[in-house]
């Protein structure tokens, strides 16, 4: 298969530069190695929406934050995703440490970062009463927000299929390389794929594959980030996003409610040498519970429904790698994406485009369609449109996950949309089944049902996520066939 | 808006001994509200036998001990209404609920029964670190899934946690061909019945280790191993007594939990320590005309006793709707207290002109108590004292309170059950 673009990794940011690339005639395929976008650091990271007054001044980071933070609010409403700009504090504790404060401030001026003001004890106590009595002063700025990771990954990749790139799940990218024809052969478990140019956009693995065809070598750290979710019933405890001061790993564990009404408390910040360690730990679970509470009183931990860990793709200095590689022409690097990178993912596919568009003398689709509608939501309908819809279509009106009041109705459009769900976890970042305070004992039987039925899967060959995360073996002897 | 005189959230074995009892009381207009394709609750998917034996005097399986009262519900006639889901209780008792067939709709009920029953603690609450692979499953959901659906989800199991169903999906991994290996409890005594744990584990082999848990799991996709640690007194890891169990399969039996979210919307008060509404005499919550029974107010250990306490709540339902509930009421409310290794009591207060000539009040003790005795305070003055040779919290105790001896105390305004060395 030839293609003009090919993009590694269908994360937020493979999501991003394939969606800005649909704009142009032009042909692009996305590889992903797992069976479905949003699968890696793009799924397990703080759902924020940085303001961009820690990045350093002049950075592609600064940069891309601030434009992506600025982008935001016409993207989300163009996407149909939920995304609320909430406010961040970042909270000092300690006197000798309030300088830090009105250096982010300056740093947040150079960056461009607007409405920002940094607060008084009084002040920010009254505006969050539940940060720690041991306030001192606090930098606050507007434009932060938070914002739901899948849905933002999941809607660019949709709306970039609906305006034809190709998506190609379950690829793993095994080599590549540029050959005499002057295009880029890529070898996977799913055969080969040439293309001109090449976008990276490999998350903790962009260095394997920045790797594989520059002399210039980077390195990724894996460093994962552990987070606790609490429950619905506390996700009011703040209505900001409150962080601790920015330490060189990063900007520390904060507390934030999310655009679904939980309150997300993490994460750490821990090295590892393994590019799929995402499991939690009891040492990394502590400390998220003792940090947290430096900042924020009576943190109800209590009420944690879930604990999980993601890895940022950390490269050892800290910058956005964008651009083309110096000696490997085609190959568009977007390396080294970690924190910001969600809040900078539109920003980053709008610069690589352009960079695109500019080599290759892209001219604009007539017919591109930037716009989608979220999977419909009936709780935001008065009682007379769900019965309408219920008539029309009565599996809205059949509750299959209770916690989080998701019908039938959505998780059928989950699964029949463009690039849509084919596991359990698929289904639960498009529609939330599964998510909420059971954590999936009471849906998963009936979502593991409905899969099976529309897909015309056996239910042996329905998994968790892909791969072989079948959910169960065989059938049990009594039914034997 | 249709009126209806009780409203019954819930068609389990709470709901339907409720409705059962209300209908036999003389009410014509019950409804209950089912959000499965069926009634009978979880019963449907405890096909192991053990049930009836105080209710029926003889030992059925979970689908039939459901049968008996889904028969008699039939044959009364009740109405109910199948994969609806209850969506919101207002304080003003309207109900708002939803299915493929009426939409969404609401009624306005003169009473409510809340019989919601309880949920399983996911792994998530427990903050088990590893990975979050495939197959690991709550022992209800895997009990659904090997009993209803005909599917196994693994061969070697670990269990984390001795609750009844942990205790009974051991035993029926066994009999499918699974190799269970070992049950790890986190505290030092089983939260399970002793009967189960001689039937369901000591007759298959199955080691229990008390005092232990699960510290790590190991497998990207699917589970592969889990790694058990003993816990001190702190219930914190010992280092040094890791040890290492492959397995595809890990089942959570670690605790259940009332689910009580509609009846928090219509803003009943509820208990810290019971999870579950707070209720008097007559399983009435703080709302009037909302009563309470089965699971969604306390965990019982027996559905024997969850049909007993739901009949009480329907006969007192109906006695609210016939506004008799209150013509006897004394205006005298008698606090009750679990102090002294006794956890909570169920009910909380007792009028004494409300309440019947005898009273079943229900409670947990928190450890295991040997050589002991349950006692009962009314006020200063101790009034029972009963030797008990083993007192354990996977098990549920009771103690009756006549209603003469409440009156022939005037004075009186606290009943407190204690577990007493001697």
């Amino acid at each position: 298969m030839t293609y003009d673009v090919i993009v590694i990794g269908a994360g937020v940011t493979g999501a991003a530069v394939a969606r800005e690339l649909s704009r142009y005639q032009t042909e692009v395929c996305v590889l992903e190695k797992e069976e479905d976008v949003c699968c890696g650091t793009s799924k397990a990271n703080s759902a924020i929406i940085h303001a961009g007054y820690d990045c350093e001044p002049g950075s592609n980071m600064a940069k891309m934050n601030v434009r992506g933070n600025e982008m935001m609010d016409q993207l989300c409403k163009d996407l149909d995703i939920p995304f609320k700009r909430n406010g961040s504090l970042v909270v000092c504790i300690h006197e000798e440490l309030l300088p830090g404060l009105k250096d982010l401030y300056d740093r947040g001026v150079k960056n461009g970062v607007p409405g920002m003001k940094l607060l008084s004890r009084e002040e920010a106590l009254e505006m969050e009463p539940n940060i720690s009595d041991d306030v001192k002063g606090a930098l606050y700025a507007e434009t932060a927000g938070i914002i739901c990771p899948f849905k933002l990954n999941i809607a660019m990749a949709e709306n970039a299929n609906v305006n034809g790139v190709d998506f190609r799940f379950n690829t793993r990218v095994e080599k590549l390389e540029r050959k005499e024809d002057g295009l880029w052969h890529i070898r996977t478990n799913n055969g080969e794929y040439t293309a001109k140019y090449v976008v990276n956009a490999a998350g903790v693995y962009a260095d394997v594959f920045h790797n594989m065809v520059s002399s210039e070598k980077i390195n990724i750290i894996e460093r994962r980030g552990e987070y606790y979710l609490l429950d619905r019933t506390v996700g009011d405890h703040v209505s900001h996003t409150i962080f601790p001061q920015p330490t060189k790993y990063g900007k520390g564990i904060l507390v934030a409610p999310t655009v679904h009404g939980n309150l997300l408390v993490g994460p750490t910040a821990i090295d590892q040498e393994d590019k799929d360690a995402t499991n939690t730990t009891q040492f990394g679970l502590n400390e998220i519970s003792a940090k947290a509470s430096e900042n924020v009183k009576n943190l109800p931990l209590r009420s944690v429904i879930t604990s999980f860990s993601g890895l940022r793709a950390h490269e050892d200095h800290h910058e956005f790698i964008l651009g083309e590689v110096k000696d490997a022409p085609g190959f568009i690097d977007c390396a080294g994406i970690e924190s910001p990178g969600l809040t900078s993912s539109p920003a980053i596919g709008e610069y690589i485009a352009d960079l695109l568009r500019d080599k290759m003398g892209l001219t604009k689709k007539e017919n591109w369609i930037g716009t989608r509608k979220d999977i419909l939501d009936p709780k935001k309908l008065t009682l007379e449109e769900r019965n309408e819809l219920i008539k029309k279509e009565p599996a809205y009106g059949q509750i299959i996950c209770r916690c989080e009041s998701v019908t039938e109705g959505e998780i059928l459009d989950a699964i029949h949309r463009p690039l849509g769900a084919r596991s359990l976890d698929g289904v639960k970042r498009r529609t939330r089944a599964g998510m909420g305070r059971c954590q999936s004992g009471f849906c998963s039987p009936r979502v593991m049902d409905i899969l099976s039925r529309e897909l015309g899967l056996p239910l042996t060959e329905i998994t968790k996520s892909g791969g072989k995360s079948n959910i169960v073996l065989e059938h049990s002897k009594e039914v034997a066939e | 808006m249709n009126t209806i005189d009780i409203v019954i959230v819930g068609g389990g074995p709470a709901g339907l001994a409720a409705a059962v009892a209300a209908k036999n009381a003389g009410c014509d207009s019950i409804l209950i509200l089912e959000r499965d394709s069926e009634l009978g609750g979880i019963l449907n998917q405890c096909i192991h036998n053990g049930f009836g034996l105080h209710t029926f005097k003889e030992e059925l399986t979970g689908p039939e001990y459901a049968g008996r009262f889904i028969t008699q519900a039939l044959e009364l006639g009740i109405e109910y209404k199948l994969n609806t889901m209850v969506m919101d209780i207002s304080p003003e008792k309207v109900i708002t609920a939803m299915n493929k067939e009426d939409g969404m709709f609401q009624i306005q009920a003169k009473s409510v029964i809340l019989a919601m029953g309880c949920r399983e603690r996911p792994r998530g609450a427990l903050n088990i670190p590893g990975y979050r692979p495939a197959g690991i499953f709550s022992a209800g959901t895997a009990q659904r899934l090997v009993n209803i659906e005909g599917y196994m989800p693994g061969r070697e199991v670990v269990i984390l946690g001795s609750g009844d169903i942990g205790l009974i999906m051991a035993r029926r991994m066994t009999l499918e061909g699974a190799k269970v290996k070992v049950v790890a409890e986190l505290m030092p005594y089983s939260g399970g019945l002793k009967r189960n744990i001689v039937q369901c584990l000591d007759d298959y082999g199955i080691p229990l280790k008390l005092s232990h848990t699960v510290i790590d799991i190991e497998g990207r996709e699917h589970i592969t191993a889990v790694t058990i640690a003993e816990v001190g007194p702190d219930r914190k890891p010992v280092p040094g007594t890791e040890e290492r169990y492959t397995c595809d399969t890990l089942l959570l039996s670690c605790g259940l939990i009332p689910e009580n979210e509609l009846s928090q919307s219509a803003g009943v008060e509820m208990s810290r320590i019971t999870s579950g509404p707070v209720v008097n005499e007559s399983l009435e919550t703080n709302i009037p005309g909302v009563f309470a029974c089965g699971n969604v107010l306390h965990v019982h250990d027996l559905v024997d006793y969850v049909s007993e306490e739901a009949g009480r709540a329907g006969l007192n339902a109906v006695k609210y709707v016939n506004g008799l509930l209150d013509s006897n009421a004394s205006g005298k409310i008698i606090k009750l207290a679990a102090t002294d290794g006794a956890r909570y009591t169920v009910p909380s207060t007792i009028d004494p002109g409300r309440m019947d000539d005898n009273l079943t009040v229900r409670f947990r003790v928190g450890d295991v108590y040997k050589d002991s005795y349950v006692s009962v305070y009314y006020g200063e003055e101790r009034v029972q004292h009963r030797k008990r040779q083993i007192l354990a919290p996977g098990e549920m105790e009771q103690v009756i309170v006549k209603k003469e001896d409440l009156l022939a105390r005037p004075d009186m305004d606290s009943i407190t059950i204690k577990i007493e060395k001697e």
